[in-house]
């Protein structure tokens, strides 16, 4: 059965789409942003964490684990990657969350039954299930399928996207997407690269034929500081909103609270030092999209 | 409805000084109330019936308790000698002179006694009401079992030092003065039927006596009117003057004829209010119930006719605010402190919901009193929204304004589902609709109902003794029933019939006491004010504490509903299903209180489904234990005609009945707080508000009489049109499932610092981060800095 892998699935979301949500995290991701606050989502592979300040060091992990991809060494948990398969059999047993496994593969079915008991939720604000990531696109064919099962239960889908992944995979999905929550990051195609590893080309193109399919669309711009949040920039980008019939924009004020994340994770924090975008700053962009005739919003 | 204005927040100097001084002023504990009741019963006692005893003493309180008036107010009236002095009442609860000294000295809820007042209490007080007040009669009646089971907190006793109480006003007091009740009174007195009714004299009786408490009333306000004419004489500030003059003629006319303008029904209803707490120490003081529905056709009338304006009817409720604020709770002592430790009376305003005709009961008054409560920030009075499907979106998104304010209240009710409630107890549709909550959640026919809550139950302590085959491990005592060595049982049926025993055990000893004391408070405590205003108790000639309201309910609340089936989930999963773990292991890693058992006590807490995460595993539990506790209690008659009822709440019980519960099997240690309400235990709900709301909702809430919801929130969750939206949905979803009643409870920066340092009692705290939401305790240190300087920010 086609099956997807899953990051996490959060409750009670309120800002990835209309009303209460459900987000499903899909994991994986080609972009390397370098503000990017969900870095557990960009593996494609599930990845097993050992936390040294909860663990009781009774060892049933390493008894367990069926591939012996676990060692003690002095008083650390040594996870050797190689071997690991990512079963989740350890974590499942330690009795103290010392071990997490980021990632589980689940089918549509699976997920289908964990989102639908928030129903209530959703048909009483309006709300429904957000595919986000990572990149969903990553898994088009395990994202096509869930949205559409989705859509049959009568849940409203929104698909979370980078919008870089062939066009076909995006139609594929379109098709049993209620919105698209649509990323801009960069207009300018040295600029996208430098902040996110690719080129936006294809991106761009997609979103023009994303929206003569007649899709519903919200554009979302992460504004960080002194590399995307110039005037000119924002005003190309209400201006591609209107050209494109798009009439709601996003502003996702830049945050380091992803931090901690990149801590946990032994990773190493790109923009460290970068301040936060000043609220005057914010408000002015937001009057040049308002002023286009936009609805346009700080924050999700 | 009308359109509502923009909100204009903010106190005008009259409101901000006497707030202030509200604020500012330490209790006391006053001794004029015992002094008067100790000469009343010494004039009277022996020569009058018990009802015209009460109604004599009730009358000489009001003639002779001062009479004073706070510089700048436009409500008046007093319960002590001046604000935040609380009288005692020894005819219920004669303190010892150590009490006194207590009450001065601790730390927290401490009420200031002067020296003089220690030597009355033990020259005058104490040889006059000791072995006759209340708590000494029902003392002597209690078993040894019975005091046995309230010392090992399996229980509390709410009329250990509180009369009843538990009933609100209702729409008549704005229709009816004290005049109106008199000639309602005679009407009956005429209607006695000597030869052939035998309880005529006894009717009688009861009737003279709310004939006197309804005179003790006029002259109390008369004596009001005396004191502002005196005070206008020899006022300087003109502005006061004029001010004093008024509240002279508003007190001629209140109580004595029904109101005619807004001022004169606030002054109303703070008479009837003083009464009823004069009288007698009343749990849960008694309040106003659906202030904007009683007051709007007096706010409405005024308004258009332009003698009031929204500002001066703001000044007139601020000003009203004050004077509950000024109450405090009277002092408690030992356990009934223990079970509710706290200054707050619990006079619960309800805003909103629906009208007697079942349409949507939300004016104007309503939002006028949200931006009241936000400008307020007082401990006193308490307030509550009514949500009806009936209600525009708008009111709950206003009221949502005020709670993130992170005060805790207004707490928030499901009407429909109140009704609902109030119906299946078998009121009639109409009084249902006039009913609303009171105290913390408790259901009510407002006006027409006594509902008595008669103490807390320790679920959680039942548990421990069913695994100690009846036997409490504090002391060593057999106080339950022998049924078995938990180590034979074979299965989860034989925990949970041993357990059903147990309860049945525990909860006959509770009602056993609870209907000699019911009895003994309709025999020797009539409370013929309270009588006047609760119907039927004029048309049937009969004291409120006898019976004589139209509906009676009493009930036990129920405590650590979340913590009792954590604990069932862990000997259900481990012990019973997956035999991971011994009934004998276990017993030994709970009587060891964890200590070098870390690994079980974390498998407890982290391998085992939890109430609270919409999971079939745990919660399927807590509604096997809601029948259970249904079936012992539900529909038991009480001595005076009431049905026994269940409801699930705290008030701060859980800490104390926690205090006497050793380790425990989802993973609590020995001593620690249980779970409060129907809320999980504190950090077992992991995903989310959702899922918590999917469990508490499984539980029948239709079949209580009040279930209690807290959720926790930062600031940051509920930030925005979205946050408040979202605020919205969620209280609408929970309510779509009969979901009673929920409470938001908004961190502030001195609660995330304690997390940081307690992360183990803050599994659930969400707080949201940025385009996210998160556990506090995911954060990393450096971020969780972070949100604590962000949370400050925001400056509550």
């Amino acid at each position: 059965m086609l099956s997807g892998l899953i990051g996490n699935i959060q409750h009670y979301s309120i800002h990835d789409g209309p009303g209460i949500r459900s987000t499903v995290f899909l994991k994986g991701c080609l972009l390397s942003c370098q503000w990017c606050h969900n870095p557990e989502e960009i593996s494609m592979q599930a990845q097993l964490y050992w936390e040294k300040a909860k663990c009781l060091g009774c060892g049933d992990c390493i008894n367990v684990c069926p591939c012996s991809a676990l060692r003690l060494n002095n008083d650390s948990i040594d996870i050797n990657e190689n071997i690991c398969e990512h079963c989740g059999v350890c974590a499942a047993l330690c009795p103290s969350l010392a071990l997490e496994l980021l990632g589980k593969t689940m089918t549509v079915p699976e997920v289908l039954q964990v989102v639908k008991k928030d129903m209530l939720f959703y048909e009483s604000s309006g709300g429904g299930v957000t595919l986000s990531g990572g990149e969903p696109l990553l898994q088009a064919e395990f994202a096509a399928s869930l949205l559409h099962e989705l859509q049959r239960e009568g849940i409203h889908t929104v698909l979370d996207t980078s919008g870089y992944a062939p066009f076909e995979q995006i139609a594929a999905c379109a098709s049993y997407t209620d919105l698209f929550l649509y990323d801009i990051k960069h207009l300018d195609a040295q600029f996208h690269q430098q902040l996110t590893g690719i080129d936006n080309t294809l991106i761009l193109d997609n979103l023009h034929k994303l929206a003569e399919l007649g899709a519903d669309i919200w554009l979302r711009t992460p504004v960080i500081p002194s590399f995307n949040d110039a005037v000119w920039h924002i005003n190309a980008i209400g201006n591609l909103a209107r050209k494109l019939g798009i009439k709601d924009v996003y502003l996702l004020p830049y945050h380091h609270l992803a931090q901690g994340k990149y801590e946990k994770l032994g990773q190493v924090y790109k923009l460290p030092g970068l301040a936060e975008p000043a609220q005057e700053h914010m408000e002015a962009l937001l009057q040049i999209l308002l002023d286009k005739g936009l609805n346009a919003y700080i924050g999700g | 409805m009308a359109e509502q204005p923009t909100r204009i927040l903010g106190m005008n100097e009259r409101i901000q000084k006497l707030r202030l001084q509200s604020v500012e002023t330490e209790p006391t504990l006053s001794i004029e109330r015992a002094l008067l009741m100790t000469e009343a019963y010494q004039k009277y006692q022996g020569k009058v019936s018990l009802p015209v005893l009460r109604a004599l003493s009730f009358k000489y309180l009001c003639e002779h308790k001062t009479v004073l008036i706070n510089e700048g107010e436009l409500i008046v009236g007093e319960r002590g000698p001046k604000a935040q002095a609380a009288p005692t009442y020894p005819e219920l609860c004669c303190h010892t002179v150590e009490d006194f000294d207590i009450i001065d000295k601790r730390d927290k809820i401490f009420f200031r006694v002067d020296e003089e007042t220690k030597r009355l209490q033990k020259e005058v007080i104490i040889p006059f009401w000791q072995d006759k007040s209340m708590r000494d009669l029902m003392m002597a009646e209690m078993t040894q079992e019975w005091r046995d089971c309230y010392e090992a907190g399996i229980y509390t006793e709410f009329m250990e030092q509180r009369a009843p109480g538990h009933t609100v006003a209702d729409g008549k007091i704005y229709k009816k003065g004290m005049l109106d009740f008199q000639a309602d009174i005679a009407a009956e007195l005429a209607k006695l039927d000597y030869v052939h009714d035998m309880e005529a004299y006894d009717k009688q009786e009861q009737l003279k006596a709310m004939d006197i408490a309804c005179d003790a009333l006029i002259i109390f306000a008369q004596r009001y009117a005396a004191k502002a004419r005196e005070l206008a004489a020899s006022a300087s500030n003109p502005a006061w003057q004029a001010d004093l003059e008024q509240i002279a003629l508003n007190c001629d006319w209140v109580p004595a004829h029904a109101p005619r303008t807004f001022h004169e029904a606030l002054q109303m209803y703070w008479f009837v209010h003083l009464g009823v707490i004069t009288e007698l120490n009343t749990w849960d003081a008694f309040n106003p119930g659906k202030l904007d529905q009683h007051l709007y056709p007096f706010y409405n009338a005024e308004v258009q006719a332009g003698s009031l304006t929204r500002d001066a009817a703001k000044e007139l409720l601020e000003s009203f605010w004050v004077k509950f604020n000024n109450q405090p709770a009277p002092p408690k002592v030992g356990i009934t402190l223990k079970e509710s430790g706290t200054y707050t009376d619990f006079c619960n305003i309800n805003i909103g919901g629906i009208k007697p005709d079942g349409s949507d009961g939300v004016n104007e008054l309503s939002y006028l009193l949200l931006e009241i409560i936000e400008d307020m920030r007082i401990l006193q009075p308490s307030t509550n929204i009514q949500v009806s499907r009936k209600n525009p979106d708008k009111f709950l998104i206003e009221a949502g304004r005020v709670i993130r304010e992170g005060m805790g209240f207004p707490s928030v009710f499901n009407t429909d589902s109140v009704v609902e409630e109030l119906l299946r107890q078998g009121k009639s549709i109409t009084d249902a609709r006039e009913g609303g909550c009171s105290g913390c959640v408790e259901v009510g026919a407002f006006g027409k109902e006594a509902y008595i809550l008669t103490g807390y139950f320790n679920m959680v302590k039942v548990l421990e003794i069913t695994l100690h085959n009846g036997i409490d491990p504090a002391s060593g005592k057999q106080l339950g029933l022998k049924t078995g060595d938990p180590r034979d049982f074979k299965n989860m049926e034989d925990l949970l019939a041993a357990m059903k025993e147990q309860t049945r055990h525990f909860i006959d000893i509770d009602i056993r006491g609870n209907n000699i004391i019911e009895s003994l408070f309709a025999k020797y405590m009539p409370a013929p004010f309270m009588s006047v205003i609760i119907d039927d108790c004029i048309k049937k000639a009969r004291d409120y504490n006898n019976g004589g309201a139209r509906y009676h309910s009493r009930y036990i609340q129920f405590v650590g509903l979340g913590s009792i089936t954590d604990c069932l989930s862990s000997l259900n999963k481990h012990v019973f299903t997956d035999k991971t773990m011994t009934m004998d292991h276990l017993l030994m890693v709970l009587a060891a209180d964890f200590k070098g058992y870390e690994k079980e006590r974390q498998i407890f807490l982290n391998k085992t489904p939890k109430y609270g995460n919409d999971d079939e595993a745990a919660d399927s539990l807590i509604m096997g234990m809601f029948e259970v506790i249904y079936e012992l209690v539900n529909g038991r008659p009480t001595p005076t005609g009431g049905d026994y009822r269940v409801e699930m709440l705290p008030t701060t019980c859980h800490v104390y009945f926690g205090s006497v519960v050793g380790a425990t099997p989802d993973g609590r240690k020995s001593g620690v707080a249980l779970s409060e309400g129907i809320s999980p235990v504190q950090g077992a709900d992991k995903l989310g508000p959702t899922a918590v709301i999917k469990s508490a909702a499984k539980l029948d809430h239709q079949r209580t009489g009040g279930t209690l919801l807290n959720q926790k929130f930062s600031p940051d969750v509920l930030s925005g049109e979205k946050g408040l939206a979202g605020l919205k949905d969620l209280i609408r979803a929970y309510f779509r499932m009969d979901g009673h009643h929920i409470q938001f409870n908004v961190v502030d920066s001195d609660m995330l610092r304690d997390a940081q340092q307690n992360p183990e009692n803050y599994n659930d705290l969400i707080v949201r981060v940025a385009g996210y939401s998160d556990y506090f305790n995911n954060l990393t240190p450096a971020l969780q800095d972070e949100i604590i300087l962000r949370t400050e920010q925001q400056g509550f």
